[in-house]
């Protein structure tokens, strides 16, 4: 596919989804109705198991062969994390390990 | 929009203002390394609008997914909406033409607002949620945009940004972690994932892995429901 095409195919099919998930209980249980106990159930359980697999599908390609394929994301990693129980400042948190590990993967672990 | 809503609206917005700027200047900034224009980015922030899809969907749109996996993944990773409509179907009556929009705007910052304000006296109420909604929405475009126009224009290297993706998602993780009543969830979520990365390697490892943790998640409902109750629905 062109590579336009394909982008602009990407995007609407994202904002579309997007749209549905949060008008769906709108439209499904607008008028009247509870909401099945299964669908509750699993809006508050599949959030932190849905992050938990992205996470681990941004670091699958980790190489364990070589230093530098897995010490730049354990440091900055754990900084993320430890500094995000300390300030809870989404930007800090953020900005800071990404810059953190920019520097690891270009000039410290090369 | 009313001058008197704005100027209710406004103050309880510059959190989000803080915030999407932030996050919004990294999603541009992010795009335009894979080489799309600012353009590209106000037209995702635009439609989409949507944190963690957005940073998902640059690393999507870099590896070409094939849109059914993009579909699903969306549909995953904006599952938690579900339950946030839920509990504003009652603020949300009345809202007439801007009701759509309305459902559209519903991202993570603007629910935590809606579901906690009130609009204060001599301010339409339905005028003020939508004066919410519509900031929250400019202050993402344009943080995204101004991303994506640094990004194209300062040209440093931008080996490793990717890694902002990871970091929001830690980021969520902790935030869940400290909040959730139990990490079940989470522990399943990483292990199940981890299991189909090994067994069938980084290109399929994720609807399968999404299979396992759905499965996992049904089968523990006896013992987690109970816990989970009044947590995050509440």
């Amino acid at each position: 596919m062109n590579p336009t095409l394909y982008a602009l195919a990407a995007i609407a099919v994202m904002a579309g989804v997007t749209f549905l998930t949060r008008a769906l209980p709108f439209l499904l249980f607008g008028s009247k109705g509870d909401p099945p106990r299964m669908v509750l159930y699993l809006g508050r359980v599949l959030p932190p198991a849905v992050i938990a697999m992205l996470i681990v599908y941004c670091l699958r390609s980790t190489s364990f062969a070589a230093l530098n394929g897995w010490a730049p994301a354990l440091i900055a990693g754990l900084f993320v994390a430890a500094v995000h129980l300390w300030k809870h400042n989404n930007m800090l948190s953020i900005m800071g390990g990404t810059i953190l590990y920019m520097v690891l993967v270009q000039a410290v672990f090369v | 929009m009313s001058r008197r809503s704005l100027a209710a609206a406004f103050p309880h917005t510059v959190p989000v203002l803080m915030g999407y700027l932030a996050i919004g200047i990294v999603f541009g900034w992010m795009l335009a390394s894979i080489g799309y224009s600012a353009i590209w980015a106000f037209f995702m922030s635009l439609t989409i609008y949507a944190g963690s899809g957005q940073y998902l969907g640059v690393e999507l749109l870099a590896n070409t997914a094939p849109l059914a996996d993009v579909a699903v993944l969306t549909l995953i990773l904006n599952f938690r909406h579900l339950v946030y409509g839920l509990s504003l179907l009652d603020k949300f009556k009345g809202m007439g033409a801007r009701k759509p929009y309305m459902m559209l705007a519903l991202t993570d910052e603007t629910y935590a607002l809606l579901s906690n304000l009130q609009a204060p006296p001599g301010v339409e109420e339905k005028e003020f949620y939508f004066t919410i909604a519509l900031l929250d929405h400019l202050y993402w475009i344009a943080g995204s945009v101004v991303g994506a126009i640094a990004g194209s224009l300062i040209k440093i290297n931008t080996q490793g940004i990717d890694f902002a993706m990871t970091a929001l998602f830690l980021v969520i993780a902790v935030e869940q972690w400290e909040s959730y009543p139990s990490h079940i969830p989470a522990l399943l979520g990483a292990g199940a994932t981890l299991a189909s990365l090994l067994l069938l390697g980084p290109d399929n490892m994720l609807i399968p892995a999404l299979c396992a943790i759905v499965t996992g998640l049904l089968l523990l409902r006896g013992k987690l429901d109970e816990k989970s109750e009044g947590g995050v629905a509440a």
